[in-house]
Order: C-alpha cells, then sequence, then structure tokens
C-alpha cells in the first residue's frame, strides 16, 4: 500500500507524530474495505476522492477484485445494476457533488429494484471552505431520498463498521437501495 | 413515450453512408443469439434484440435510464468472465454517456462487445437529427477512447468481418452499423424492469 508506505517512511523524522495521527485516523478506512470484502464486493466503482482514497488504494491493491475508475458517477450507477444481473456485488464510491449526475440514472435502481450501496464522501458540509460545494453538498440527502435511496450517516469513527454492516444487510439482504453518507466531521473539513 | 412521426421526409433525409437495413444488418452481426447476454438500449435497439431473441431470459433491455447500456455491460461482464456480453445500443443512448466508453476501454474486459445501431437520429422523439448525422464519428470516438479493436460496417460485404469482431475474446471490441432511416423490428417486449431483472438472474444461475 503506497500510502502505508508514505506513513512508515516518514516514522524517523519529525513528520512522525503526524503520521501516527493519520494512521489512527485513517484506520476506520482499512476496517471498512474488509468489511466490504467480507460481504463479498467484488467491484469497487469509483469517481477519485480524497475521502475514498485508502478504499480506492485496497480495491487498486487486491487481485480478487474489479476496481473501476469512472469518467462520471452516473456510469458507476449502471455499473451496480450491471454487475447484480450477473450475480455479483458492487459499490459506487463518489463525493457528494457526483450525486448529482446520478439522478435519472437512479431510475434503473428504483424501477428494477436493484440493491444498490453507495458510500458518499460529503463536501459543503461541516465547515467546509469552499463555497462552490454547498448547494450540491446541502442538496445530497434530499435528492438521493427524493430517488428512494435510504441515506444512513456518519459522523463518528466509531459508527463506520456498525453503519455501513447495517447498510449491507438492507442492501443485499433486503435488496434497498443505500447511500452511507460520510460527513465532514468524519473524513474531515476541506479549508479550500 | 413519443409515438414516431412518419410523415416528414426531410427529418428522415438519410446521411450519406447510412445505407443498410436494420432488420437483415442487426441479426446478420448478432448470429446465433444463444452464445451472448445481452445489455439492449431503448426504443429502437431494444425492440431489434426483442425480435432477434423472442425476448428472452438472456436479454436485459432499457425503458429509460438513458445512457445505462455500456456501462451495465461492463459490470455484467466483470461479473460473468465465463459468458459473451453483447450491448447493443443506439447512437443516441452511446452519446449521452460516451466517456463509458473510456472506462471501459481501461477495463478492457475480453468478454465484452459494444454494437451501436446508428441511424443518425433520434427515432423515438421524432426522428431529429443526432450528432452523427453531422459530422461525429462513433469508431473514431471509440479509438480515441483506447478501443482497440473497432469496426464501421457501412456496407453488406462489411457484415462478416462486424460479426466475427463481435464475437472474438481478444479484448472488448466496438461495432458501428450505419443503418437506413426505417423502423426498428415491430416487437412488444416485456417493459417491467424489475420483472426482467429477476428472469435474466434466475436464467443464469
Amino acid at each position: 500500500m503506497v500510502r502505508d508506505r508514505q506513513i512508515v517512511g516518514r516514522q524517523g523524522g519529525v513528520r512522525m507524530d503526524a503520521a501516527v495521527d493519520t494512521k489512527m485516523r485513517a484506520g476506520w478506512q482499512h476496517d471498512l474495505y474488509d468489511l466490504l470484502r467480507r460481504h463479498g464486493i467484488t467491484q469497487f466503482g469509483y469517481v477519485p476522492d480524497a475521502g475514498h482514497s485508502i478504499l480506492i488504494d485496497r480495491s487498486l491493491a487486491d487481485p480478487e477484485v474489479h476496481s473501476i475508475g469512472l469518467t462520471t458517477e452516473e456510469e458507476g450507477v449502471a455499473l451496480v445494476a450491471g454487475a447484480d444481473l450477473g450475480g455479483a456485488r458492487a459499490v459506487l464510491l463518489m463525493q457528494s457533488s457526483g450525486v448529482g449526475n446520478c439522478i435519472n440514472m437512479l431510475s434503473l435502481i428504483k424501477g428494477a429494484r436493484f440493491p444498490f450501496l453507495t458510500l458518499v464522501s460529503m463536501r459543503g458540509d461541516f465547515g467546509e471552505g469552499n463555497p462552490w460545494q454547498f448547494p450540491m453538498g446541502q442538496a445530497t440527502q434530499p435528492v438521493l431520498e427524493a430517488m428512494g435511496v435510504i441515506c444512513l450517516r456518519i459522523d463518528r469513527p466509531e459508527e463506520v463498521i456498525a453503519t455501513v454492516s447495517a447498510a449491507l444487510t438492507m442492501v443485499f439482504k433486503s435488496g434497498q437501495s443505500v447511500a452511507v453518507l460520510l460527513g465532514q466531521k468524519l473524513i474531515g473539513a476541506k479549508p479550500f | 413515450m413519443p409515438t414516431l412521426n412518419m410523415t416528414s421526409t426531410m427529418a428522415r433525409a438519410a446521411a450519406p453512408g447510412f445505407v443498410l437495413e436494420r432488420s437483415e444488418a442487426v441479426p446478420a452481426l448478432i448470429g446465433r443469439h444463444e452464445d451472448f447476454l445481452f445489455i439492449a438500449g431503448l426504443g429502437g435497439t431494444a425492440r431489434d434484440v426483442g425480435a432477434v431473441t423472442g425476448d428472452g431470459a438472456h436479454v436485459y433491455s432499457l425503458g429509460g435510464a438513458m445512457g445505462a447500456a455500456c456501462m451495465m455491460g461492463l459490470g455484467l461482464a466483470l461479473a460473468r468472465p465465463d459468458k459473451r456480453v453483447l450491448v447493443v445500443t443506439g447512437d443516441g443512448e452511446l452519446l449521452m454517456n460516451i466517456g463509458a466508453l473510456a472506462t471501459i476501454a481501461v477495463i478492457d474486459p475480453k468478454n465484452l462487445a459494444i454494437l451501436c445501431v446508428d441511424n443518425g437520429h433520434y427515432g423515438e422523439t421524432g426522428w431529429q437529427k443526432s450528432h452523427t448525422s453531422l459530422g461525429v464519428d462513433l469508431e473514431q470516438m471509440a479509438i480515441g477512447a483506447g478501443i482497440k479493436r473497432t469496426r464501421t460496417v457501412a456496407a453488406q460485404p462489411d457484415l462478416a468481418d462486424g460479426a466475427r469482431l463481435l464475437r472474438e475474446g481478444n479484448g472488448t471490441s466496438f461495432v458501428v452499423v450505419r443503418v437506413k432511416l426505417t423502423e426498428p423490428a415491430e416487437f412488444k417486449r416485456n417493459f417491467d424492469a424489475s420483472l426482467c431483472r429477476d428472469r435474466f438472474r434466475a436464467a443464469l444461475q
């Protein structure tokens, strides 16, 4: 893992405290990847986002999954549906701004009752420093709910595993569509 | 769905090179349909594939969610590397999410093929010209996206080569077939998206 190596490389220097802190804060992301794999997720579709960087890197390094970079988030909605037709499980990783790109494509999920799991890293949320992020960030949950997607929000690291476990059950046992919103209290607000 | 407006001959003037009859060209390119799992685009191509397969359980056709076909094909192809997946879609549906060609080229699954039935028009909505009547070349876009096996089928002698490419297992292939402005096959397919999902999944197990 590239990111781990970077952290290890800094341990002898003055950045050690920051590196350890980063690793502790990132711990839930590794646990989250392991949880998704234990539940049989084999396709990871994403538009890159800092909030998902560890999940993306883990999927790229995992020979047993397909890691699929998308040009726009709506591609990922269709990818998830196609995977389901073939009996596989997929997850869509995106930033809240990408939710807006998915709206009509979610017709596919609602109309055909495809199981659908997405993890959404929030922008335009708690402590956001870029005003451009607010319109879509604040509309993310209402837009998802308007298209029939259940939203579960996480603001604290200790809630991640329990909440995503609940989402996995709702999606793959009950056939629902669920978005887990990773709030900026959890992933950190961007100052730009 | 809008009804077809057949009265305006001006609107239906074909661009040069759109000469093949879709009712002959599409079945010729598909060949033995049982060899594929299908994702079919909206409108015309769903009817074409419905007619070829009898709306079989190995077909999932869109009735909305325009722009989904190619990426559904990718998800399905990755899920079932033991099966050959054929996406059959129109020029308008493909153009709506043309970036999917770039995403697919990067992954390049061996068992995925895309057949674009290009009549240069939006047939469902009143035969307005699409970009492919106005200079856009979908094969060149696929090449630019990085898809290595591409063809444009514009005349009868090209059909056999196009059909072969759709069945080759060396990587994702992309075939554009240019067709006349004629009606797609008369076929009334099932529009229940959920039922068709269940039917597709059950038939695969």
